[in-house]
């Protein structure tokens, strides 16, 4: 049951962490589906700091927690102004820039990885990075109950995201972008450089989330796997949120719980008793997001100008 | 040329070329990032794919199977192009395409069907999967992107369950049709001849040109292409004029789900590859489906040459030096290209621009 609701919370913290990122991005007026290749960027960066840290030997926890965020989070960003170049200044599809992130994500952290490996070790072809040590940094044991550090902070940004986006001069602005450019620039704002704000922290809180996301469960990642939808994942608790970080965080909970379901129900013996094959749970997740959305994506509160490329001219 | 210039398809081969190009540069820098010594070699390597061999038979051989692979790819782009032109954003057709590999290898290896039947079946799975997402698009107002990834996922763990019913005990693969059901396998016509008795080279070639050429003129020369084409222009203008959206959309997404699904069929009923139970990640057939389709300029006719190029730098990925590189060289020099795709319009404009401004300055 412990297990449980620790998968539940960590599985939730990453699905909040990007679905935010999106949020902010879709509020200033740019889809973002490239979040998944975001997460895998983030991921990268951070896999690799802890790759190449000697944490137990030498080296406190919390430089290394530091420095790996750090890393997730710079990656990210750098990685999401592809987006932002692409869809802001050229005015491009936002769809297919997205979709060629996905691909370019996974396909340039596979080719990274594996270069990596081979170069230390000739054999060595795979594109998986182990941090088996490293990991125990981030953990903190409360009675059974694996405290994760990045829970914590997903909670810290949960709240300043809140306060950034509806109490702060910044987060109306680029609200506004994503209602109306035309009538945002028509007082002032500078709609392109909202639109890249908007971006950049869509990039941040996906390359968070994307460490976040492969240090929850397992001690080493798979590059070629890129993040197993889990970027589609955010986008669908995003629309289920109604664009709102509170209510984001609350159905983070719910397709978190069937995430861990998948993980731990082994641990579970009437669920064991069941003999449902494991495929099923790994399905559930997907299928619960496909059911919720066609009930609650009807009255949608989407940013009425998202996905339209800001064009001064227009009326 | 400069009509050539001026005109849609024109500019959309000028704007490919550049894409192809400038994705090639982009991934020759990343292999000499990687290890210089050897970077001019591989990506020499990725762009010839089957040139690589000596003997001419083994070219022929190798262009074979190249032609084999870009069969369900095209089939896949054709998905891809045929729901955009409604504006819809197939990104579902991995899935589809999952699931007609599914339905034809479970009839084939579990039930003992003949080919054609596989056929069949792949076509209407690859349907229905589809039109889940056309119908929540039309009634439940999803965004048919979201519904198809979720689609996807949920496909590739069917497909390893049913699959799993008709696999070898010792490996994670499903049966060899050559050793189970010979009769599944699609006719050769005779063509694996003409390829140095490349096995693989089926019916499967022709018949997706053949699939192309009707896509085209079912669009540009039916009514109900036209439909199709007006409402992805606009929705509301298209339903103002009396078409029913909400049925175009539904329809749409299930001929696109059939293409793909034939596609997945087109692959593996030539016993090219077998299914892998295990597999963990969705095929990216349909992701590369996506590149094929808009470096085609989004026309049936651009598609077959664009998917057979990124079949063939992918299948060149696989004879770069794999003690310095690794394959997926490919999927990165593939999915740069994608990504300056999205800049076509762009491009087109300044093409655009530049054509009327000779024009001015001859007069």
């Amino acid at each position: 049951m412990i297990l449980l609701l620790q998968y539940t919370i960590i599985f939730s913290a990453v699905l909040t962490l990007v679905a935010i990122g999106g949020c902010f991005s879709e509020h200033s007026g740019v889809i973002n589906i490239g979040l998944e290749g975001i997460m895998v960027m983030g991921a990268l960066g951070g896999a690799l700091v802890m790759r190449f840290s000697n944490y137990p030997a030498s080296g406190n926890a919390f430089t290394l927690i530091l420095l790996t965020m750090l890393a997730a989070v710079v990656f990210g960003m750098v990685y999401s102004l592809l987006l932002a170049v692409a869809c802001i200044n050229f005015k491009a599809d936002q769809t297919i820039i997205g979709i060629a992130m996905n691909m370019l994500g996974t396909a340039a952290a596979t080719v990274i990885v594996k270069a990596m490996n081979t170069r230390i070790n000739p054999d060595n072809v795979s594109s998986t990075i182990q941090y088996i040590d490293q990991k125990k940094a981030f953990l903190v044991n409360l009675g059974g109950f694996e405290f994760n550090w990045f829970m914590l902070v997903t909670v810290i940004l949960l709240i300043c995201s809140y306060v950034l986006l509806y109490k702060t001069k910044l987060g109306l602005r680029l609200q506004a972008c994503g209602e109306h450019p035309q009538a945002a620039a028509s007082v002032g704002i500078s709609v392109y450089k909202m639109r890249y704000i908007g971006v950049i922290i869509s990039g941040f809180l996906g390359g968070l989330g994307g460490i976040v996301y492969i240090t929850s469960g397992v001690s080493e990642w798979k590059f070629e796997n890129g993040v197993a939808g889990f970027g589609f994942l955010a986008l669908a608790v995003m629309i289920f949120g109604q664009w709102k970080p509170h209510r984001i965080a609350v159905s983070a909970l719910l397709f978190g719980l069937f995430r861990a379901l998948s993980n731990v129900y082994m641990g579970f013996d009437f669920l064991a008793k069941l003999n449902i094959p494991s495929g099923i749970y790994n399905m559930l997740p997907y299928i619960i997001c496909l059911i919720v959305l066609a009930f609650t994506s009807k009255k949608s509160r989407a940013p009425k100008a998202e996905g339209i490329p800001y064009d001064k001219g227009m009326r | 040329m400069k009509k050539f210039l001026k005109s849609e398809g024109g500019q959309s081969f000028i704007a490919s070329i550049f894409c192809i190009i400038l994705g090639l540069l982009i991934g020759y820098v990343v292999l000499l990032f990687i290890a210089p010594q050897g970077a001019s070699t591989a990506i020499l390597t990725i762009i010839k794919n089957f040139f690589y061999y000596p003997s001419s038979v083994a070219r022929m051989k190798y262009f074979g199977s190249t032609l084999v692979k870009t069969a369900p790819l095209l089939m896949c782009s054709l998905s891809i192009l045929f729901a955009y032109k409604v504006g819809l954003f197939n990104i579902g057709c991995s899935g589809q395409y999952t699931a007609g590999t599914t339905a034809a290898l479970f009839l084939a290896l579990g039930m003992g069907m003949p080919w054609w039947v596989c056929l069949i079946a792949a076509m209407v799975c690859g349907a229905l999967l589809a039109a889940i997402s056309g119908f929540l698009k039309s009634y439940a107002n999803v965004n048919e992107v979201i519904s198809g990834i979720m689609l996807n996922w949920i496909m590739l763990y069917s497909a390893n369950m049913i699959l799993t019913k008709v696999k070898e005990s010792t490996s994670p693969y499903t049966y060899t049709l050559a050793s189970t059901n010979k009769g599944a396998m699609l006719p050769s016509l005779g063509l694996g001849k003409l390829f140095s008795n490349n096995a693989y080279m089926t019916l499967a070639v022709p018949l997706a040109i053949l699939i192309a050429i009707g896509i085209w003129v079912l669009l540009e020369k039916t009514t109900f292409g036209y439909e199709l084409r007006a409402t992805g222009n606009n929705k509301n203008a298209a339903k103002y004029a009396g078409m029913n959206e909400k049925r175009n959309i539904i329809i749409t997404m299930m001929i696109a789900g059939a293409l793909a699904g034939l596609g997945g069929a087109f692959l593996y009923l030539t016993g090219f590859e077998q299914w892998q139970c295990t597999q963990s990640s969705v095929p990216g057939m349909g992701f590369n489906g996506i590149s094929a389709a808009f470096l085609g300029g989004l026309s049936p006719i651009g598609s077959i040459f664009s998917s057979f190029f990124i079949q063939h730098i992918t299948a060149g990925g696989a004879y770069v030096d794999k003690s310095l590189y690794s394959a997926q060289i490919s999927d990165l020099i593939t999915s740069v290209i994608i990504y300056l795709c999205g800049f076509v319009g762009f491009l087109k404009l300044v093409l655009k621009k530049a054509a009327d401004k000779k024009e001015g300055g001859a007069k």
